[in-house]
């Protein structure tokens, strides 16, 4: 693998607010992430651990509102050119509409969705409008995804697949799941080109020991920690550790 | 193909399988076993016998003249399912569910709860079958819940009260969904009603479908006919579905699904799904949602526990837009004073969810004329629900209750 390793920072629209939550991400970019995933907030994140839950709450608290993501993405794309995805419970897209909702994207320089609860094969209204729009979609592919379902998984996504470190919500974790190393070549074996590993991820040895066998670490609640304790300085020290800068 | 031979994943355009994909491989196995399990006559047999000899049915009708009077004199008959052991239709899905659980090889059953009947059953069925068990409840509802609590602890199922988003149903389901996705390998998940992803609303469905079954020839042996009506409650719909389906294909019977309209239906403070949602993605499946703009779920308010959720089961948003099934308010008040007048007319104390479809009963039956007969389902006894009628009607002598 040549390809250099991308670090993939995760944090919600919104929070604390929405500048707060631009100058994070910039400052994120600025210290060695070198791909953003900025959340949704949700009143019903199924797939979040504790530390993220509370984030979207404080955000939707605030007033977060769907239009602010495009401002978001509009904002960050004025100070960096790095790969911005919006990650996303289904049903908000739904509700924006979907051709809406990616229209909007694409126009403020996004780069593609994360999706975590819908799956290619109850994505076909999205599928057709990212390749109307030419944006990626990015599916999640779990230890327990069979042979065929990571086939599935890996022809439906545009830029890279989300391999599922654990079984479990997100969270920072002390020991990376082993499933993590079994299954990236599996996801590999099934077509899947490029390949980020996410959930778990909270330290500089983890994201090293990421990068010895995908192409990418994703880190969201150690990210969401950091930016809560001390906003975009957070953002810009927790960034240096991890990309070991 | 008549109405009852639905088999999802989508009713219409409702239902299908919105879900991560940590738990698909769990969700194919469990859609495999069951589909194998609804086709093993030794399976139900094993279920039937567990009715029989258990939860004790088939429940009984009882026509209740007196409540009636109230009711322009229409016919009135209720299935008893608050005759059923652990008090409510709910034990009817989970002895299901266990046997399932157990052909799954699987050792711990998790359930969500909103009123704790269903928590209750699933810690039941959990003891009978030595599962481990643990139920998720909001904290809003353990609170107006907490004899249920004690009875699912006594059981010897882990109670865990859920303080996230509006602390309710909706919440618990979420925190089930989470425990899910890290335990799958050994645990299975108990749903408690005919909504979230294929194969739920269908299977629960399929447990629940006794009750009209049941009724159907009970009302025809009572009465020489079919009701005009059928009524039941609807939160997530699991008894509304369960006594409707028998008579989905009966087109002189109307079926009607009263939903908690909380402090009024055109208030902000309702679980009135249908009649004031619209159609979204909530816990895996396409449905009628409460919702904002923007698509965040918007906290429903209902009295009763059981039916305080902003969704509902994906086939009766589809029997809605057909116009099959029709979806009407009852509101707080009404179903109190329809559990007080049960109460006192019958000797009978129906669940806070059960009295919403009393209430509908009482309005329908003015409207159909005393010529009519009106099945309705009486899904749970109202024992859980003492403290909160003792506030509401001021039965508690002062200092009884803190």
């Amino acid at each position: 693998m040549t390809s250099p390793r991308e670090l993939v920072g995760y944090l919600p629209v919104g929070f604390p607010d929405l500048q707060g939550s631009v100058d994070a991400a910039v400052a994120l970019l600025e210290h060695g992430v070198t791909a953003l995933e900025l959340g949704i907030p949700y009143s019903d994140p199924v797939m979040d651990g504790p530390v993220i839950q509370e984030a979207t709450n404080a955000a939707l608290e605030a007033g977060f509102r769907i239009p602010m993501v495009f401002e978001a993405v509009a904002a960050i794309r004025e100070r960096s050119t790095a790969p911005v995805y919006v990650m996303t419970y289904w049903n908000p897209v739904l509700q924006h509409g979907v051709d809406r909702f990616a229209d909007e994207l694409a126009a403020a320089g996004g780069t593609g969705l994360i999706t975590p609860d819908i799956t290619p094969d109850a994505a076909a209204d999205w599928i057709a409008t990212s390749d109307r729009t030419g944006l990626d979609r990015v599916f999640l592919a779990a230890p327990t995804s069979t042979d065929e379902r990571l086939r599935l998984i890996a022809s439906a996504s545009r830029g890279w697949v989300y391999a599922v470190s654990t079984m479990g919500v997100t969270g920072a974790r002390e020991d990376l799941d082993a499933a993590a190393r079994a299954l990236v070549p599996r996801i590999r074996a099934a077509g899947g080109e490029r390949v980020y590993v996410g959930i778990g991820i909270s330290t500089r040895p983890q994201v090293e020991e990421v990068w010895g066998y995908a192409d990418g670490a994703i880190v969201g609640s150690a990210i969401v920690r950091a930016i809560r304790r001390d906003g975009a300085a957070g953002a810009a020290g927790i960034a240096a550790e991890l990309s070991g800068r | 193909m008549g109405l009852r031979d639905e088999r999802g994943p989508f009713f219409g355009e409702y239902g299908g399988r919105y879900m991560p994909e940590s738990l698909i491989a769990a969700i194919d196995e469990l859609t495999a076993a069951y589909e194998a399990m609804r086709l093993d006559p030794a399976a139900q047999a094993e279920l039937a016998e567990l009715h029989a000899s258990y939860s004790g049915r088939p429940s009984i009708i009882t026509e209740v003249p007196r409540f009636a009077e109230h009711a322009g004199g229409a016919r009135i008959i209720l299935k008893r399912e608050d005759l059923n052991h652990t008090g409510s239709h709910k034990i009817n899905n989970v002895l299901g569910q266990a046997l399932l659980t157990r052909r799954l090889g699987k050792t711990r059953v998790i359930a969500e709860t909103g009123a704790g009947q269903h928590g209750v059953a699933t810690a039941t069925a959990a003891a009978l079958f030595g599962f481990d068990c643990t139920i998720y409840m909001g904290e809003v509802d353990t609170q107006r819940q907490a004899l249920n609590v004690a009875r699912m602890r006594l059981l010897g199922a882990e109670v865990v009260p859920v303080t996230t988003g509006s602390r309710t149903l909706k919440d618990a389901i979420n925190e089930a969904y989470r425990d899910w996705v890290a335990s799958v390998e050994a645990t299975n998940y108990i749903f408690g009603t005919a909504a979230g992803p294929h194969p739920f609303p269908a299977m629960v469905r399929d447990f629940q479908k006794i009750i009209g079954e049941e009724a159907r020839e009970q009302v025809l042996g009572l009465t020489g006919r079919l009701p005009d009506a059928v009524v039941a409650c609807v939160g997530g719909g699991s008894n509304a579905i369960g006594i409707f389906d028998a008579f989905l294909d009966d087109p002189g019977v109307r079926l009607i699904g009263y939903e908690a309209a909380g402090e009024g239906v055109d208030t902000e403070r309702h679980a009135a799904s249908i009649e004031r949602g619209r159609p979204g993605v909530l816990h895996g499946a396409r449905t009628y949602v409460l919702q904002d703009e923007d698509g965040q779920t918007i906290e429903s308010h209902s009295i009763s526990a059981g039916l305080d959720y902003p969704g509902v089961g994906p086939e009766h948003a589809w029997l809605a837009d057909i116009g099959r099934a029709e979806y009407l308010p009852a509101t707080d008040t009404e179903a109190m004073d329809a559990l007080r007048l049960l109460s006192r007319t019958e000797g009978i104390i129906p669940a806070i969810e059960s009295a919403h479809a009393l209430a509908g009963a009482m309005r329908l039956g003015r409207e159909l004329g005393p010529d009519s007969i009106i099945l309705v389902s009486l899904s749970g006894r109202g024992d859980k629900d003492m403290t909160t009628a003792g506030r509401w009607f001021g039965l508690f002598d002062e200092g009884a209750v803190g």
